[in-house]
């Protein structure tokens, strides 16, 4: 039996694309995506049903708890929160700038401190010791205590053109401890990728080094990019712990409000500015991750 | 197309097409399987082979067209996925096999998590197929400690362990050594002795010539000739089929 299909009965005899007849959709594939599509549809209206119904669901435990008055009245009073509103944003502009340079430290060093981790090679023995004490020591102090250490303990030193500026300081604890943090992060994500791409990559005459940096750190970034962002926003929120040493940052400038007051609403001002400088973070870096699969994926080069 | 029709083959393709991004990888092909047949695809690199053994296996959503597997439509969207799968054993080009298991943990996975097999009777019948493919003493090996044409056959032990309606092989002597290529080939054999109903993709012409009782030629995404081993091989009726098995010829390979 030979079959010779050119044109079937479902292509469109007129039709020259390629070659071929044009392509028109069976009757078999049209029901088959209206039938998805309803039961797209079908499954977006019962989300949107059970997220009402159990968003009304807390409302009415919530409003009918028998403190509910004071509670609103404690940490929700719109008044409070008008006056903290722009305070806490005049604070958050220091957490923003010390997310940006210490993100941007920590990504530098961490990646130094991983790359000395795994250096091969007997030579580099008191490199890779090093590193690795450095990371189970930051790793394990408290940030706190390394704060503490830091920002009060340095300027006790009174050394000649070191600075006592506790934002400065902050950043420098804030960077050590989350170094240790994400050079560990980079390490997993380094010997994630299977030896057989570093075998590869060297057998072409790669130096490790240029196998690193053309091979394996392109295919770890991708698995590191979710834990990486983890770091990050605990870093966002950690930022605030240099208000030890008298800075104003937003959840100090929230207490200053809230010791004057006694409402707590400013408190929750400042958490919802805090959660809403993360989402759009997290967005990007899903929205990047997945172009780079997208990219990767069969399909995209057939 | 009538029911009693249908019941008679365990695969059956029609029309089917896919596509990736714009370019059209499979056109419009019809495929049948009888119960207890072999069917081998071939045609050049890139002809659409493994594509058409990945939706088969429901790995790759068609665009048009139907795939039936013992006469029940398995493209439909109301199919249970893994219920059709779990009738179908698939060997990968590149073994696939899982590399934080130890043979005997990849090969009685399936058994034990989908089909319920108990542990002991599981690695019984893993250690039988194991002994077959002469590799009774591995089954504690780590997939990245074995050459690749053991682990080839352990892939292919992993595919039988749950005894599927049908097995799916993409070029599974790809990548195997001269001598191993004839182990792999008489395991094959065997299974076609016992009944297998298969559908291999290959570059092995002589051995697609003596166990393939249909041999489909691909080319660009179409099935170009279809006919019995004989036929196709023999007396090839489409110049673009004489080609590439002169081509393949003068590589040697049949």
């Amino acid at each position: 039996m030979t079959v010779v299909k050119e044109q079937s009965g479902q292509d469109n005899p007129g039709g020259t694309r390629d070659g071929h007849g044009a392509y028109v959709p069976s009757p078999r594939r049209i029901e088959r995506e209206a039938y998805k599509r309803a039961r797209a549809r079908r499954a977006t209206a019962i989300a949107a049903l059970s997220t009402l119904g159990t968003g009304a669901l807390l409302y009415l435990i919530v409003v009918n708890a028998p403190g509910w008055p004071r509670t609103r009245e404690t940490f929700f009073n719109w008044e409070y929160a008008r006056e903290a509103f722009p305070q806490v944003l005049e604070g958050l502009w220091l957490n923003v700038r010390l997310l940006l340079v210490c993100g941007a430290a920590v990504l530098v060093l961490g990646m130094l401190i991983a790359i000395a981790r795994t250096l091969p090679g007997p030579v580099f023995f008191p490199v890779r010791a090093l590193a690795a004490a450095y990371t189970d020591f930051f790793r394990g102090l408290p940030l706190i205590i390394t704060l503490m250490i830091v920002v009060l303990g340095v300027p006790a030193l009174r050394l000649q053109g070191v600075t006592v500026d506790p934002v400065l300081l902050g950043g420098t604890a804030l960077t050590l401890t989350y170094s240790a943090y994400v050079a560990e992060v980079f390490r997993a994500g380094i010997e994630s990728v299977h030896p057989s791409q570093r075998a590869a990559a060297r057998s072409l005459g790669l130096t490790n080094r240029q196998a690193l940096r053309h091979v394996v750190l392109p295919q770890a970034v991708r698995r590191q990019v979710p834990p990486l962002l983890n770091d990050l926003v605990s870093l966002q929120k950690d930022t605030g712990l240099v208000s030890i040493g008298g800075a104003v940052d937003a959840v100090r400038a929230a207490d200053i409000i809230v010791g004057r007051s006694l409402n707590y609403t400013p408190y929750i001002v400042a958490g919802l500015v805090f959660v809403a400088l993360t989402i759009p973070m997290t967005r990007f870096t899903d929205w990047v991750t997945a172009r780079m699969d997208r990219r990767r994926a069969q399909g995209g080069t057939p | 197309m009538s029911e009693f029709a249908e019941q008679s083959s365990v695969l059956r393709m029609e029309s089917v097409r896919k596509t990736f991004g714009g370019t059209v990888v499979l056109r419009d092909v019809d495929l049948e399987v009888a119960p207890h047949t072999v069917t081998a695809l071939i045609g050049a690199s890139g002809s659409g082979k493994s594509t058409l053994l990945r939706c088969a296996n429901l790995l790759e959503e068609i665009d048009d067209g139907a795939i039936w597997l013992d006469g029940e439509e398995i493209t439909d969207p109301r199919a249970d996925q893994d219920a059709v799968r779990r009738r179908i054993g698939v060997v990968f080009q590149a073994y696939n096999l899982f590399p934080h298991m130890t043979v005997l943990e990849n090969i009685t996975l399936a058994p034990r998590r989908v089909h319920g097999v108990a542990r002991a009777e599981a690695e019984e019948r893993a250690r039988e197929l194991l002994e077959r493919l002469g590799l009774g003493a591995k089954a504690g090996e780590y997939p990245d400690r074995l050459s690749g044409g053991q682990q080839q056959r352990v892939a292919i032990v992993r595919a039988l362990a749950v005894r599927p309606r049908l097995l799916l092989l993409d070029e599974i002597t790809a990548a195997l050594d001269p001598e191993l290529v004839g182990e792999v080939l008489t395991v094959v054999r065997d299974l076609k002795g016992e009944g297998m109903t298969m559908v291999l993709a290959t570059h092995e012409m002589g051995f697609a010539r003596e166990v393939a009782d249909q041999v489909c030629f691909l080319d660009g995404g179409v099935v170009l000739e279809r006919g019995t081993a004989e036929q196709v091989f023999g007396e090839p009726r489409q110049e673009r089929t004489r080609r590439f098995l002169r081509r393949v010829m003068d590589a040697g390979r049949l």
